[in-house]
């Protein structure tokens, strides 16, 4: 009778055991298979502030960007601290695939039209493969359209073209923070006298802090490794804020660089922050989803 | 007492029995479709690979949703959607533990159309809350079972914020639409 009692016991257990099992056994059921996540968000859009990001517009949409760089506070009241004069430069972007972006702008700046080429190389994923960082080509040319200055020598359209090449990778930390680095080249083929390289190497360093879901803080800094031997140039250096409304991106900053390409304010910043000569700027960004997804398709 | 034993073994072993009989009803590709509906804006997302599973023999009923997985017809609202709304990198799934309460009344062996009424625990960006809400079971087949049910959530009862900025684009209660078609787990 012990025994018997004791092997019931055992036997209301162990079926006890069955019934609390089944419950999770069916939550086992509906458990995902381990997969590739993608991150998301590394930045609110395709500017750091004046440099790309390593975001691209998604597949099938269209990016719209506005950008201003208004005159030197340094320049005071007379000139209402620069809002007086713009500089603008007004761009497409648009996102073909997972991985590629074209774009086209011109600015007012030396009236440059430039276009570009982004390809995702690399995305930063946690989960079934891990990636710890985005990678992304970017190569761009950018055409200075301006009337010649002497008409009478020898002008060579070719003399017109600036050529950029930079490799951009980023990593996302965690929600909030996100930093980039750039290395860069740009070629000119015309630059100011023979003592002058051709080739500008410099190194871009960036990031975004996250402050609240609409709000973040962001900064970039282009280092030049190699200086011109003419003229009196500055590294760029921007700090500025992405506000973010649903369908627009709104970027505001501070910067030494008046131009807003790259061959221009990598190569060609005039402002010194220490001496007030820097510029309050604004980037707005709209996207239009010119290709609607398959699912939506049929409405 | 050796009866009162011998009884109660019985019983243990029928119910063991039963529970091993247990008939397991799964989906992979279940499909939700939410709508926010308001004058500026209706929204609508997608997600057609909804985990769900179903024992017809106790009554229960489960899902599993992957934030991720829901399409936007806009890009830029999706990642909104994970980024700032749902949280989905902080709160990857969605789930739903519960119980049909009238799986008695339902022969899920005959086709067939049957009302249920399923009662359970609703979790959507870590909040968890009670919800009891009424579906149809459909039996198609001896393999296939197709569940059906419209119902709507408040946001705020999901502790999501939505910035007073896009307020008027996004309605506080969301209608959800789940639409899965189960099969049964071959054993």
């Amino acid at each position: 009778m012990h025994l018997q009692l004791k092997s019931f016991l055992l036997l209301l257990t162990v079926s006890f055991w069955g019934v609390q099992s089944s419950a999770q056994d069916l939550m086992d059921l509906v458990e995902d298979e381990p997969r590739v996540e993608y991150a998301t968000s590394t930045f609110k859009t395709t500017r750091v502030i004046n440099h790309q990001s390593i975001k691209k517009p998604h597949d099938g949409t269209l990016l719209f960007i506005i950008s201003h760089h208004f005159g030197r506070l340094n320049q005071g009241a007379y000139e209402l601290f620069g809002l007086d004069n713009a500089t603008i430069r007004l761009g497409f972007e648009y996102g073909i695939g997972d991985r590629l972006a074209i774009g086209v702008g011109r600015s007012s700046f030396q009236k440059t039209y430039d276009g570009f080429v982004k390809y995702k190389i690399l995305r930063q994923s946690s989960g079934k493969r891990v990636m710890p960082l985005t990678m992304s080509w970017y190569s761009g040319m950018e055409l200075n359209s301006l009337k010649w200055q002497n008409p009478d020598r020898d002008n060579k359209f070719s003399s017109r073209l600036t050529y950029v090449h930079q490799l951009l990778m980023a990593r996302k930390f965690n929600s909030r923070l996100s930093l980039q680095v750039s290395p860069t080249v740009v070629h000119k083929n015309l630059v100011e006298t023979t003592d002058d390289p051709n080739d500008q190497y410099a190194v871009g360093v960036g990031g975004r802090y996250k402050i609240t879901d609409m709000f973040t803080v962001n900064a970039e800094y282009f280092a030049r490794v190699n200086e011109p031997a003419t003229g009196e140039y500055y590294n760029s250096l921007s700090v500025g804020v992405d506000i973010h409304t649903g369908g627009h991106v709104f970027q505001l900053h501070l910067t030494n660089s008046k131009p807003m390409f790259y061959s221009g304010f990598i190569s060609e910043t005039q402002g010194d922050w220490m001496d007030g000569d820097i510029y309050f700027g604004f980037n707005i960004n709209r996207v239009f989803t010119l290709k609607k997804p398959e699912e939506f398709k049929d409405k | 007492m050796k009866t009162l034993t011998s009884i109660l073994t019985a019983i243990t072993l029928l119910l063991a029995v039963n529970s091993t009989h247990a008939q397991r009803y799964v989906t992979k590709n279940g499909n939700i479709t939410f709508f926010s509906e308001t004058p500026v804006e209706n929204i609508r997302a997608v997600n057609k690979s909804v985990n769900s599973a179903l024992d017809t023999e106790t009554g229960q009923f489960v899902f599993k949703v992957l934030m991720k997985s829901f399409q936007f017809k806009k890009a830029l609202m999706q990642e909104d959607f994970n980024e700032n709304y749902v949280e989905s990198d902080q709160y990857p799934n969605s789930t739903f533990q519960g119980n049909v309460v009238n799986h008695k009344d339902i022969d899920f062996d005959k086709p067939g159309t049957y009302e249920a009424t399923v009662k359970g625990d609703l979790t959507i960006h870590g909040v968890t809350n009670q919800i009891k809400e009424t579906g149809t079971f459909k039996v198609v087949d001896k393999e296939t079972i197709k569940g059906n049910s419209t119902f709507t959530i408040k946001v705020e009862d999901y502790d999501i914020k939505i910035p007073k900025i896009v307020s008027e684009k996004i309605a506080e209660e969301i209608e959800i639409k789940v639409d899965v078609t189960l099969k049964k787990l071959k054993k």
